[in-house]
């Protein structure tokens, strides 16, 4: 394909063609991260995990789905009925738009924005909204405490998310994904900013409220957090939601430290980018599921100080010393 | 100019109009029951206890409160790192300056325990 065809501004057909393979792919993707969720977990714990419908159970979370489209649409009777139902549809409104301008090869971008990064963290923040929103309506002493506390941890945590991409974006001048990753052609971002690596992924795994971070949906303190009283698909856009976003952050990680569609240093191996692209994001995905039973989870006040007296200043030295580098280099 | 943005808000309506029919389906499709119990708020299966008007700590409005600072700085210092090539030894010392303001701030913070959880 063309340059032409990459950039030029009024490309409909790269558009409609895109919006139908991101819908596809995200629900797939969905029901492929479920299912990849219950074997890491199963075969991490010595079981097998879900065997039964498909090979190796992979047909699963489809029967599971329809099963979860035939359930019941609780209101409780004191929620507030208007944001109760609006909540779960202010969280999954968000998460396709982020794949307009994600790389996932040297041409399969949707569509190139010179603000690509921006506007993915500009409408990952809706989720907050959404939860907070959900817990609140819900008239369930739980659903708002883990309303409360994930808004006062999605904060916290994106400070330093914000601060440790930054670095990057000093290093390329830009927030156009395919430069940040034509960036990377030779040595991966990885090995120049291992710290902002580091605290994105650690913040990455808090913004999706994933363990060790998954305070706000405790299930051992908190039944189910924000979405207690969700039933349904009510229920099952929250769930969609927050595996699409952990697809998101591991694929904003990919193109930001992890070279993008390039093989290691410089290398691509014959394989097309946008196999190397996925791999490290479902690479990084399964080091998400892994972290979950691996780390125990985090007490809230550990939470907040670890992002407040660790995460921030660290981002920020790190941010004052990649633009010190910069102006000696 | 703003054209740009109209892919992104095409998006957005695409996903209201997947979601609008995932929900019809679901409120078509499921069976619905009310029944006293089921409408209750879930608390484990008891009869929810007291009201809904727990008292959170004020530390959460604290937070709140700092992240609006900290989340202006780094709108402040996104377009900085864009430019930073050309703006040369003097936009690093002004950033330079005004991230101090802001680490001064977060010193102040921690000395005067707004961060501690107890």
């Amino acid at each position: 394909m063309t340059e032409a065809v990459t950039n030029t501004g009024g490309d409909w057909l790269r558009l409609i063609v895109g919006l139908i393979l991101v819908l596809i792919f995200s629900q797939l993707n969905a029901l492929f991260l479920v299912w990849l969720e219950r074997k890491v977990a199963g075969h991490i714990q010595l079981r097998y995990g879900p065997m039964e419908v498909g090979p190796h159970g992979l047909l699963q979370t489809i029967v599971d789905g329809i099963k979860l489209v035939g359930k019941e649409l609780i209101t409780p009777f004191k929620a507030d009925k208007k944001l109760f139902v609006i909540a779960p549809v202010l969280v999954f409104m968000p998460v396709l738009v982020p794949f307009l301008v994600l790389p996932f090869g040297p041409e399969l971008i949707i569509r190139d924005m010179n603000v690509g990064l921006l506007l993915i963290f500009a409408f990952s923040t809706f989720s907050v909204l959404a939860i907070l929103v959900g817990g609140w309506a819900s008239n369930n002493k739980y659903a708002l405490l883990g309303a409360i506390r994930s808004v006062a941890q999605n904060v916290a945590y994106e400070i330093p998310l914000l601060l440790s991409v930054m670095s990057v974006v000093l290093m390329v001048h830009s927030f156009k994904f395919s430069e940040l990753v034509m960036a990377q052609q030779r040595i991966w971002f990885i090995f120049l900013q291992p710290v902002a690596a580091i605290i994105y992924f650690i913040c990455a795994t808090a913004e999706t409220n994933r363990a060790p971070f998954d305070i706000p949906e405790a299930e051992s303190e908190l039944v189910a957090g924000f979405h207690t009283e969700y039933s349904g698909m009510r229920f099952g856009l929250f769930f969609l939601a927050e595996y699409t976003n952990m697809f998101i952050v591991c694929a904003v990680a990919t193109s930001l430290f992890l070279g993008g569609w390039h093989g290691p240093f410089g290398f691509s191996l014959g394989i097309p980018g946008v196999v190397w692209f996925l791999a490290k994001t479902y690479f990084l995905l399964f080091v998400l599921m892994w972290f979950r039973w691996t780390f125990p989870r985090v007490r809230f006040d550990q939470l907040m100080n670890f992002s407040w007296k660790v995460l921030i200043p660290l981002s920020m030295l790190n941010l004052l010393v990649t633009a010190l580098v910069l102006k000696f280099v | 100019m703003t054209a740009v943005y109209i892919p992104a808000l095409i998006y957005l309506a695409v996903t209201m109009g997947v979601m609008a029919v995932i929900l019809f389906l679901s409120a078509r499709i499921g069976r619905r029951r009310v029944t006293r119990e089921k409408m209750l708020p879930y608390e484990c299966g008891m009869d929810p206890l007291g009201t809904l008007e727990i008292h959170f700590p004020i530390k959460f409005y604290v937070v709140a409160m700092i992240f609006i600072i900290f989340d202006i700085e780094t709108v402040f210092l996104y377009p900085w790192a864009v430019v930073f090539r050309d703006l040369g030894w003097f936009g690093f010392v002004e950033m330079l300056l005004f991230t101090a303001v802001i680490l001064i701030g977060l010193v102040y913070l921690f000395r005067k325990g707004a961060l501690e959880w107890e």
